[in-house]
């Protein structure tokens, strides 16, 4: 099983490793729409600093949203799930694999650009590592429920915008919890109440995420 | 060498609201190749998906080793393997990296790896990436693939698809030794194939 579930990783990012598009888009999209609001809003320290965690926060989880898309696509396409869910293996192992894999690629590399970001966005040095424990929680639970949005819409031909629907109203608690995390950690409160939160929502998607992903692409790919 | 394997009992496959067939009755046993028939459009490959457990069943009820599906999925599915239209073969990948998440996947030995290349005539194209390979190539790799499956059933949907006459005597000599190995067969074809030696049974499906 274990070996199966490595097994599974490697070759992911194997793929990811030849086909770099796949993950630089979403990342180069972080930065982009981060390095938009000093731009816009103009060079106002006060402002920005006070906007910084949502605007990151939020950039961070549409990033990941337009990772999702290509999660389960690619295998759907070339009939490598059929393999994958006829394989000996349990088939809800072999999705947190996948899963994992998704993360690795796409939530790791922003989770470190994020300091970069934060000082474009002048956020206080004493918010960082408030932010980088909040993103971490946060887009590991993101990437494990939006999995379940991109497994119920990988048999859709346009179903980008569908995922977006579906999906968008379970991040919002990751969301609220995780940038007022990095509120509190600018402003020098305490953040063990978000973050005990954070951490409690992403282990009730570690158990109950994969399953749901693994009942959903048996769904799809009837 | 009667044990049954797979036995489906008044099977009936529906596609919306249309009914592909209905009332089927067949098992298949160890040494036993089962050929399905139909036109195009019969539901030969919807009774494959089927018998994978890929579509649900209108009703009816197939079992492995008289164990109902798909209850018994676990260990049927470490028995059973599946080739179907989709090559399930990662472009970027060359054969040898595809096969061996195959093997690692299915716990075979990663010796068997070479044997299956080199029976399938893809050694010296093994560490090309599979997008460089040609149609009938990479149908050779997936060829490679069941060999390295051990599973006692087989189920391909049309595995002479875009071989050429050595591939078309290769998936003949696999389907034999198949079933004299004691493994059994269900497969799909429009071509005609000579299984010398074989007990080859037909399964018409019609509307």
């Amino acid at each position: 099983m274990l070996a199966s579930f490595i097994a599974l990783l490697k070759r992911d990012l194997t793929l990811a490793a030849r086909r770099r598009g796949d993950w630089l888009n979403p990342l180069a999209f972080f930065v982009m729409v981060v390095t938009l609001f000093p731009l816009g809003v103009g060079p106002d320290g006060d402002l920005l600093r006070e906007i910084a965690p949502g605007v990151i926060w939020v950039a961070a989880l549409l990033a990941t949203l337009l990772a999702l898309d290509g999660l389960f696509r690619a295998d759907y396409d070339d009939g490598s799930l059929e393999q994958l869910i006829l394989s000996p293996q349990p088939w809800s192992v072999l999705v947190l694999a996948k899963v994992l894999a998704h993360w690795l690629i796409t939530g790791l590399p922003l989770l470190c650009l994020s300091p970069l970001l934060a000082v474009v966005m002048q956020l206080p040095a004493k918010a960082l590592p408030a932010l980088l424990a909040s993103l971490m929680l946060g887009t590991l639970t993101l990437s494990l429920i939006g999995a379940i949005g991109a497994a119920l819409t990988v048999g859709l031909r346009r179903g980008g915008v569908l995922l977006a629907l579906l999906v968008l109203p379970l991040f919002i608690p990751v969301l609220i919890f995780g940038s007022s995390s990095v509120i509190a950690a600018s402003q020098g409160f305490a953040i063990e109440a978000q973050l005990s939160l954070l951490g409690a929502l992403f282990m009730f998607a570690l158990v109950l995420a994969p399953m749901a992903i693994a009942a959903a692409l048996r769904i799809s790919s009837e | 060498m009667t044990d049954t394997l797979l036995s489906a009992q008044n099977l009936a496959v529906f596609r919306g609201e249309h009914c592909l067939f209905s009332d089927l009755n067949f098992s298949i046993a160890a040494g036993e190749v089962l050929q399905l028939h139909g036109d195009n459009g019969s539901g030969k490959t919807s009774l494959i998906r089927a018998l994978c457990t890929l579509l649900p069943i209108e009703q009816g009820e197939i079992s492995w080793r008289g164990a109902a599906l798909p209850a018994a999925r676990e260990q049927y599915f470490s028995e059973m393997t599946y080739s179907g239209h989709s090559e399930a073969i990662k472009g970027d990948l060359s054969a040898r990296e595809n096969l061996s998440f195959t093997a690692s996947l299915r716990g075979t030995a990663e010796a068997s790896i070479e044997q299956a290349l080199s029976r399938v005539g893809l050694q010296d194209r093994a560490d090309l990436p599979c997008r460089f390979l040609s149609a009938g190539q990479r149908r050779r790799v997936t060829l490679a693939r069941l060999q390295i499956s051990v599973a006692v059933l087989w189920i391909l949907d049309e595995p002479l698809t875009s071989l050429d006459v050595h591939g078309r005597a290769l998936v003949e000599q696999m389907i034999a030794s198949h079933a004299s190995g004691g493994g059994a067969v269900i497969f799909t074809t429009h071509q005609p194939l000579s299984l010398d030696g074989c007990d080859v049974r037909s399964l018409e499906l019609t509307c």
